[in-house]
């Protein structure tokens, strides 16, 4: 390049870091599940997608801002703890491939019934916070893309404290660590599964009501989950900070490789760049950054 | 001892299954049978014995067959286009090989990965190959969606371009491929594959080549994938375009495989049959039931509830799938009072 | 780290310089295998009366994981056609042993001679061109295949037919195929093993598993066998037909045997000499009742009590 364009680069950066967070949210949902119940959650796509439509179809239907939220927070709870009754319970003790590939087909039944109810088409969802740009230092950065990071950021701070200190947390992280020690010191694994699956759908909501906002509320919501995948082998399918760090590197290299190697190639390298610096990353560390234990 | 190491396929069974399918289906069948039901239900049986080799039998998990399907219906476009007076197995043999070459590729990270890990990577292969495939109109003759006709079904002069035609090409190729799928499980070969699925450090102390047998696995396995592929572009749809081979495709022969029944050559035939018949069946009861209501946004979301269902279903009820109930089921009507 | 042992050999040492003094060669002959007495337990392998060298040695071997030692200088001469037993509290590093053997783990230091070639790290692939079979602790059989597939898979380091070759059955492959088979048909009459060979190996009781684990080791015909803990779960029965044909094992093919064994009666009668670990280290070694009798070795051992052991001892 005959003159690099520093403010450029970091204008692309920092929107790929903004993207990143938002693909953490996803990619943190994953790790609570599997903190706690081993299960890796190809659903959580779908239980976006779920909270989204809930939240859009019921203030569509003119429910005030914060009792749609309540409704869908409700939804999601619900949806939570019924899929640890009926589908996590019987598979306790299978193969985590068995339990990965229910999860494969909760994915279906969610997405089914979420626009079987809801409908197919598009919704618009406004959070009241605009697109518009703002400079710092001759960069320009979405206004946007700034809350939700924050509000992201905001949700891995509540979470990381969560786990760290309250009682709840320290259940989780037992029961993630050692399932018979845990059942030994009396934990009720499935309480805390439960709480879990819970857990995670107020993090969909959330991040729901995000990527609505920047994408609109649509099937490809659900896809979502595919872009959190290469997070979570970067960052180690156990660690919310690697869930973090890995979208974080995942959301500015994605960014970063389609202006800059895209032109290469055509464009369109977002779809699979990300997971070819997962392959890359799997062959090299393939517990990730963070991650504890490598996974059978 | 009697016990045997060299198993043929219960015969009379087999033979009957030929008979039908050479000699009464052509003759009692329609072509909405051959066309909407039949070659289909042939092109995602054969795909979903090739996954079975790789995920069933030896245990590599993949989520990428679809790609390779794709791999395949190109491979043997392209090859027929450019290369002038290729007969058309040589296309599906020379296909296949392409497919084989890639599968090798996409199979080394097995070599270092498990599980959820490689089912990631073999997410790559996935995405990968859906998008070079539309990038490149090279690989579609510069068709700016990447659709690909398919060419006439030509075998020394004869002529396979009816419907009839179609599905007895499609049952030929796939009895033949499945005849040596069956062959391949019951060789040492195959046996290497169960070694390494069920426990590869034991396999690697006994002297089971762990490495070749997972990357044999991979080539055969993709080989065969892509014969179905061609046979889907080539048989079935007659045109085809990448977004035909998406991710919900490669779900797809993974549910087949499950439903089905994990490594069993027969759960392929079986899974794929309910695959197809389901959502004929449930669109005719659902517009019975829901009438003008059930239009086809109804019935997808539908089939995707039902589908979904029926995978955790047969996760929790029935692990060893179809497959493994048609035994029971067999063993319970064959054992009369007096033989039990 | 040998307490005691030293007094016991240094006398057996004094007769065996006097028989050797009078030269004859049958006396000589009974004292080979006591010569390895003197020579094993120490490194000064020049102090024993010459004789073949030994099938496998260990050779100050430390195994460590992030700070937990599993073996520390840890030496070990395995003569050919011997049977050998480790033995140790729980968690002394037996498994570890077999694991270095057999190239699962790599020691921090020291080599692994097998054959007379040194290995830092014995290549796990290659096991069975060294010779090598084991059988695992936590059984593992491939439950996929029937009992005779999985003996018959014991031959799958000779079976060089490809997979084309394979599917059309002819030739090579058909003959591989064959002598692999009556192979496995040998050691399965040989182990007794004849009812259901289609069955599937995980629906056999587990003392068959065990007995299924040890033809698939055993069809392979090694020289060396390493066998971890194969009568852990058995009954007195059970346990008795199995030392029959470990003895048998070694009577017939000449095998060389290393068995990681908590039942103590069986070891005493089985095993042509015994090697105590403890907390990685080897405490003794030595012939069956020499180790039963080391005042080290019972200290390390009180306390823990082991419903397995038995005063019976399985001739």
């Amino acid at each position: 390049m005959p003159d690099f364009d520093i403010l450029f680069f970091l204008e692309v950066l920092v929107g790929g870091l903004l993207a990143g967070v938002m693909y953490s949210l996803v990619a943190i949902g994953f790790v609570l599940i599997y903190k706690t119940s081993g299960v890796l959650n190809f659903a959580q796509g779908s239980m976006v997608l779920l909270a989204a439509l809930t939240f859009v179809s019921v203030r569509e239907r003119g429910v005030p801002f914060w009792a749609a939220l309540l409704l869908a927070l409700a939804v999601m709870v619900l949806l939570g703890m019924s899929i640890e009754r009926t589908v996590l319970r019987p598979l306790v003790n299978k193969p985590p491939i068995t339990l990965f590939m229910a999860t494969l087909g909760l994915s279906y039944v969610i997405e089914g019934a979420a626009q079987l109810v809801w409908g197919t088409q598009v919704h618009g969802l406004d959070l009241g916070i605009d697109d518009t740009p703002l400079e710092f230092g001759g960069i320009l950065v979405s206004k946007f893309d700034l809350v939700a990071a924050g509000i992201a950021a905001a949700m891995v701070a509540l979470l990381t404290g969560f786990f760290r200190s309250t009682r709840i947390g320290l259940a989780f992280r037992a029961a993630a660590d050692d399932q018979l020690a845990a059942l030994a010191v009396g934990l009720r694994l499935p309480r805390i599964w439960a709480a879990a699956w819970v857990a995670a759908g107020v993090v969909s909501l959330v991040a729901g009501l995000l990527w609505g906002a920047r994408l609109g509320v649509q099937f490809s919501l659900s896809l979502v989950v595919l872009k959190a995948l290469p997070v979570l082998v970067l960052g180690g399918f156990d660690s919310i900070l690697g869930a973090i760090v890995g979208g974080l590197l995942i959301g500015a290299s994605e960014k970063l490789s389609e202006v800059y190697l895209g032109p290469l190639f055509g464009g369109g390298i977002e779809g699979w760049f990300a997971y070819v610096i997962a392959l890359v990353f799997l062959l090299v560390r393939p517990a990730g950054l963070f991650g504890q234990k490598e996974m059978a | 001892m009697k016990a045997s190491l060299y198993r043929f396929p219960a015969w009379p069974g087999t033979v009957a299954l030929l008979v039908v399918g050479y000699g009464v289906i052509p003759i009692v069948g329609n072509s909405y049978l051959f066309e909407a039901i039949l070659t289909p239900f042939l092109a995602l049986s054969l795909a979903a014995v090739g996954l079975n080799l790789l995920t069933g039998y030896a245990g590599q998990v993949s989520l990428g067959s679809a790609a390779f399907m794709a791999v395949g219906a190109y491979a043997a476009y392209n090859f027929n286009l450019r290369v002038h007076g290729l007969p058309l197995l040589a296309t599906f043999v020379l296909a296949g090989l392409v497919a084989t070459a890639l599968g090798i590729v996409f199979g080394l990270p097995s070599l270092r990965l498990r599980g959820f890990y490689l089912a990631v990577s073999t997410l790559a292969a996935q995405f990968f190959v859906q998008w070079a495939l539309t990038k490149f109109s090279w690989f579609s003759n510069n068709n700016p969606s990447g659709v690909i006709d398919a060419p006439s079904l030509r075998i020394l002069g004869l002529s396979f371009d009816s419907s009839i035609g179609r599905y007895l090409f499609a049952l030929t190729i796939v009895v033949v491929l499945t005849l040596l799928a069956w062959r391949l499980v019951n060789t040492q070969i195959g046996h290497n594959f169960i070694a390494v699925r069920d426990n590869e450090l034991a396999a690697r102390v006994i002297g089971v080549p762990v490495l070749r047998t997972k990357l044999l696995a991979f080539a055969i396995s993709s080989f065969i994938v892509s014969v179905a592929g061609v046979l889907w572009a080539f048989a079935y749809l007659r045109t085809v375009e990448p977004a035909g081979f998406n991710l919900d495709r490669s779900f797809q022969i993974v549910f087949i495989i499950i439903i089905g029944g994990l490594a069993s050559i027969r759960g392929a035939f079986f899974g794929a049959a309910l695959l197809v018949v389901f959502p004929l069946i449930l669109s005719r009861v659902g517009s019975f039931l829901l009438g003008d209501r059930f239009d086809s946004g109804v019935l997808d979301m539908s089939q995707r509830i039902v589908l979904g269902l029926l995978i955790i279903f047969f996760l929790i009820a029935e692990p060893d799938g179809l497959a493994a109930l048609w035994d029971r089921l067999k063993r319970r009507l064959l054992s009369t009072p007096n033989n039990l | 780290m040998i307490t005691g042992m030293n007094k016991q050999l240094a006398s057996k040492d004094d007769y065996l310089s006097r028989v050797s003094k009078d030269g004859t060669d049958k006396l000589i002959a009974a004292a080979v295998p006591l010569s390895f007495l003197a020579g094993a337990s120490t490194k000064e392998t020049s102090r024993s009366i010459p004789g073949p060298s030994p099938t496998l040695r260990l050779e100050s071997i430390t195994l460590s994981f992030g700070g937990v030692t599993a073996l520390a200088d840890f030496d070990l001469a395995v003569a050919a056609g011997e049977i050998r037993a480790i033995i140790g509290p729980n968690g002394a590093g037996k498994s570890s042993l077999l694991n270095v053997i057999s190239g699962i783990y790599r020691p921090q230091r020291g080599q692994v001679w097998i054959d007379g070639r040194k290995f830092a790290r014995v290549p796990t692939q290659q096991l069975a061109g060294l010779g090598i079979a084991r059988t695992f602790q936590n059984l593992a059989l491939f439950k996929g295949l029937s009992v005779l597939e999985n003996v018959v898979i014991g031959r799958a380091a000779v079976r060089h037919a490809n997979f084309l070759e394979q599917i059309v059955g002819m030739g090579r492959a058909r003959r591989e195929r064959a002598e692999a088979q009556a192979r496995a048909e040998e050691i399965i009459d040989f182990l007794d093993l004849r009812a259901g060979p289609d069955r599937l190996a995980g629906t056999l009781p587990y003392g068959l598993q065990k007995r299924v684990e040890f033809a698939r080791a055993l069809v392979a015909r090694p020289k060396i066998l390493l066998l971890d803990e194969p009568m852990a779960g058995m009954t007195a029965t059970e346990k008795r037909e199995m030392t029959r044909f470990v003895r048998a094992a070694r009577d017939e093919f000449g095998t060389t045997v290393i068995l990681i064994e908590h039942d103590i009666g069986i070891v005493m009668g089985l095993s042509d000499r015994v090697a105590v670990l403890d907390h990685g280290r080897k405490i003794a070694d030595g012939s069956p009742g020499a180790v039963q009798a080391d005042q080290a070795v019972i200290d390390a051992y009180l306390g823990v009590a082991h419903e397995d052991e038995s005063e019976e001892v399985y001739a």
